[in-house]
């Protein structure tokens, strides 16, 4: 139990830590002006949420983002790269009092928003009433499909997920066709 | 055990860190990116071991490859300036 107890604190720990490593990182990336140190950082920042995400126990959701922040968005970033510049032009005005206020005020109200929201783990939480106990106890038996989340994904919301496999399909067309077509002009 | 093991890999994560903020080169930082994405391989497993889920290891493996993939991408940037071309054939042209 004292274990266990030793984990929650060390767990909290890693929470702040790694929330500002998160802060560091924004606020390097808003001060660099060489666009590749910025990619490099903008992949460490992916790292650091996915860590994040990992410590609230949202698995798949860090398997997202270190997959598509970490690897894919660097990768597409460097060839955005490639094609144009990586130096920023320097900014106009000094400091922009009006967009500084509005960020700030969208900022407050996006943080008052969350203050309705159920406590982190709630069971007594509006997504924990609905149709999971449903799920959880005929999913098995219904679906065939022995994991729970399998069975939601690929049976439950089976065209939602067809959507989402076209729209990723599509998207991926379309990254390689301008990637291939950049090589070939290249050659010539 | 496991929190000594955590604190410490904290504390390189913020020398890789100041190293990517700060690094002369771009070199630096490509090795910065590369170190951070291990030492978030080990925390992750690290943290896994500590909460009593050692099922966070998988986990780690696939950041693993990422982190891989990734750095050979950026070097392969590097070198070439673009992705679209065939490794190989363009490294004869080169020399």
């Amino acid at each position: 139990m004292a274990r266990q107890e030793g984990g929650r604190v060390i767990e909290i720990l890693v929470d702040i830590v790694l929330l500002s490593f998160l802060a560091v990182m924004a606020v390097g990336i808003l001060r660099l002006r060489n666009l590749f140190a910025v990619v490099m950082l903008s992949g460490i920042y992916s790292l650091i949420s996915a860590g994040l995400f990992v410590t609230m126990d949202a698995v798949d959701v860090a398997f997202t983002e270190a997959a598509v922040g970490g690897g894919i968005s660097t990768v597409l970033m460097l060839a955005t790269l490639a094609l144009t510049t990586d130096k920023e032009k320097e900014p106009l005005a000094n400091l922009q009092i009006w967009p500084l206020l509005a960020v700030f005020i969208t900022g407050a109200a996006l943080i008052y928003g969350t203050l309705d929201m159920p406590s982190f783990g709630d069971p007594q939480a509006p997504i924990h009433l609905h149709v999971a106990d449903r799920y959880v106890a005929e999913g098995p038996g219904a679906t065939g499909v022995p994991n729970i989340v399998t069975a939601v994904l690929a049976s439950y919301r089976s065209y939602d997920t067809m959507g989402e496999l076209t729209v990723i399909f599509t998207a991926g067309i379309g990254v390689m066709l301008l990637l291939g077509a950049g090589s070939r002009r290249r050659k010539d | 055990m496991f929190v000594a093991a955590t604190l410490a890999i904290l504390i390189t994560m913020a020398l890789a860190l100041t190293r990517a903020l700060l690094g002369p080169t771009i070199y630096d930082r490509v090795l910065a990116v590369n170190a951070f994405g291990t030492k978030t391989v080990l925390l992750i497993a690290v943290l896994g071991f500590l909460t009593g889920r050692p099922d966070f290891l998988d986990i780690s493996l696939v950041y693993a490859l990422i982190n891989f993939i990734g750095t050979i991408a950026v070097l392969k940037f590097l070198k070439f300036g673009d992705l679209g071309t065939p490794g190989s054939e363009n490294s004869e042209a080169d020399d």
